[in-house]
């Protein structure tokens, strides 16, 4: 179901922490809400279920208003951080309560339950007790409860920040499949752009309350509206050195790149180079000294320092024969260089 | 010098300080099932005549000690089950409810709890007298639950504050009621905090002496604590065997009760759920 935010203001107190907002998650949408800590994403969040109420502005879960309808009349799941199973009942409890409460028979909670078991792969688990599950269990339990209902709308707060790193693998993987499965417009809600990039068809990018990019992943990584986006996005991160345009694009101590052919700014400005467009695949150009080598397996970072002071990073195939405190003139890919302007701005 | 031989200095600091106490235990045993001798301290032949008070009155103006019991027994479970009820709502409020003036209360609480209670005991015998629950049953129990709600609130504010916020939302999520939430979800969390709250409050009122004494002083709604009072004062001779017979019943429900609960009443300094 298509889910809309119109004009979404949220104030605590005298404090405006999101300020006429505009969102529209298409039906069976999975989203990111992707941001720093303190960007407003899990404020949000709480807007859309109801916990929070809006200060000011409308949310339309499809056609129906539910701006001040309260949280237990919006068909809204809820999957949380830290998962919030009810610790004195069991697996199969846990996942039925949403159906209890409204009243249905025992033998329709038992087949629903038994049907978002199977989905959700826990069949097994039904008598345990929260406190014997792992992590991922308690998360596949979650999901579960705040499927049962065939809400209007998921919500995920950071499901993944509590888990260890292949687990967090796995069940990314999972909650995207289920997602599909079921056909369910989701949102979801993490500071971890390789998260937000590898689950979610569309990303929105959020900073102090606002949202300053709405985008596909690969888009928004190839093509970020301002500095900041193209800093949050990547890991390794972008390296921004400050040049002169003109002729070409000069870094300072006689160091210069050829100009991107579709930009057109002169003076100062900021460039943004990638890791991967950054090596000596790509030729010769930039003359430093490797600074730092940290081999991750298939890939090694490495940081090198320009002659004009400047440091930037490059990922390489590992096996590599760079050393520390190597010279290196490697060249970089110029058509794919980032450009802003120095408020941060595209060019 | 190592550790264990300083555990022993503190070991033996300890005997002699708590010697007296266990010394009179030991002889309050002994004394209420032997003939007394008074030439000696130690005791003469067995005999069960200072539990007299079990099987017959041990005066005719003063009631069985069954009924006295029993009085006892409604007081100290009526005030527990009032004081636990009670401040399992107050708690809950005072932990999640943005109500107005919430500091306040908090502070006040914590006054309450502090406050010399006594000093307030002519005041609460006007009011008795004025509603006409003076020496009434009813009257002692309102007045010692109100006397230890400060305390049983505080207890199960900070049990509620170890539930996590998220098991309240999640439970809203789902579409229960607050109501609902609290009883069917939160409430389970806090038992552990409810079952030490309900022995405390009943232990306290099992003790109670001062407020039967002075709003209750009939007879008729005495209580063991007043009974024993009353065999001790007004006996031209006191009776000690039969004073410290009644003693050891007294004290029976209460180690009877640590001891089958010492693991709830352990928790009130836990708090909160695991896992």
């Amino acid at each position: 179901m298509e889910l809309k935010l119109n004009k979404f203001t949220k104030r605590f107190g005298d404090t405006t922490v999101i300020k006429d907002m505009d969102l529209t998650v298409a039906s069976g949408e999975m989203l990111a809400l992707l941001g720093p800590s303190g960007c407003g994403k899990s404020t949000t969040l709480f807007a859309i279920c109801g916990i929070h109420k809006m200060s000011g502005g409308t949310l339309h879960f499809g056609e129906r208003d539910v701006t001040t309808v309260p949280a237990q009349q919006r068909s809204v799941g809820v999957v949380f951080q830290n998962y919030a199973l009810y610790p004195h009942m069991t697996v199969e409890q846990n996942i039925g309560f949403p159906l209890k409460v409204q009243k249905l028979s025992k033998s329709v909670i038992k087949a629903e339950v038994a049907r978002l078991a199977e989905l959700v792969q826990i069949g097994d688990l039904l008598n345990r007790r929260p406190a014997q599950l792992s992590g991922g269990q308690q998360q596949r339990v979650a999901l579960a409860r705040a499927m049962i209902r065939k809400p209007d709308v998921l919500l995920l707060d950071e499901p993944l920040a509590n888990l260890d790193a292949k687990l967090r693998l796995e069940m990314r993987s999972e909650i995207r499949r289920i997602q599909r499965e079921t056909g369910i417009t989701a949102i979801l809600v993490t500071h971890d752009q390789v998260e937000a990039m590898s689950m979610c068809d569309r990303i929105a990018l959020m900073k102090e309350g606002k949202i300053v990019q709405l985008d596909k992943p690969e888009n928004m990584y190839a093509n970020p509206g301002t500095q900041f986006v193209a800093g949050f996005l990547g890991n390794p991160p972008i390296s921004f050195l400050p040049a002169t345009a003109g002729e070409t694009l000069s870094l300072g101590g006689n160091q210069t790149l050829a100009r991107p052919s579709t930009l057109d700014a002169q003076g100062d400005i900021v460039i943004g180079i990638r890791p991967e467009h950054f090596g000596p695949q790509h030729g010769t150009g930039l003359e430093g000294e490797v600074i730092f080598v940290e081999p991750q397996g298939r890939e090694d970072l490495i940081d090198v320092r320009l002659d004009n002071g400047g440091a930037i990073c490059a990922i390489l195939p590992s096996g590599e024969p760079v050393k520390l405190g190597q010279r290196v003139n490697w060249g970089v890919a110029s058509e794919r260089i980032l450009a802003f302007a120095n408020d941060g701005s595209r060019l | 010098m190592n550790t264990n031989s300083r555990i022993w200095h503190l070991v033996v600091i300890l005997a002699i300080f708590s010697a007296p106490l266990l010394i009179m235990y030991v002889f309050q045993v002994m004394d209420s099932f032997t003939e007394r001798r008074p030439d000696s301290l130690w005791p003469g032949e067995l005999d069960l005549s200072n539990w007299r008070f079990l099987w017959e009155k041990i005066d005719s103006g003063r009631p069985s000690i069954w009924v006295v019991t029993f009085n006892t027994f409604v007081f100290a479970t009526t005030t527990a089950v009032a004081v636990t009820s009670l401040s399992t709502m107050a708690g809950y409020a005072l932990s999640r409810l943005n109500m107005p003036g919430r500091p306040y209360f908090l502070g006040g609480l914590i006054m309450l709890h502090a406050f010399p209670t006594i000093t307030l005991i002519i005041a609460i015998f006007i009011i008795l007298q004025f509603l006409g629950l003076f020496d009434s049953l009813l009257g002692i129990i309102f007045v010692k639950a109100a006397l230890e709600l400060p305390f049983g609130i505080w207890i199960m504010k900070g049990f509620y504050d170890t539930v996590p916020w998220e098991i309240e939302m999640a439970g809203v999520q789902d579409g229960a009621s607050r109501v609902r939430v609290w009883w069917e979800l939160v409430l389970p969390q806090v038992k552990p905090g409810l079952a030490a709250l309900l022995i405390i409050s009943f232990l306290s009122g099992w003790s109670e002496f001062v407020l039967p004494l002075v709003l209750a002083p009939g007879s008729s709604t005495q209580v063991l604590a007043t009974y024993m009072n009353a065999v001790i004062q007004d006996d031209a001779t006191a009776d000690f065997g039969l004073f410290k017979a009644i003693g050891m019943f007294y004290s029976i429900p209460v180690i009877v009760i640590y001891l089958l609960f010492q693991k709830q009443l352990m928790n009130i300094y836990g708090g909160g759920t695991k896992g």
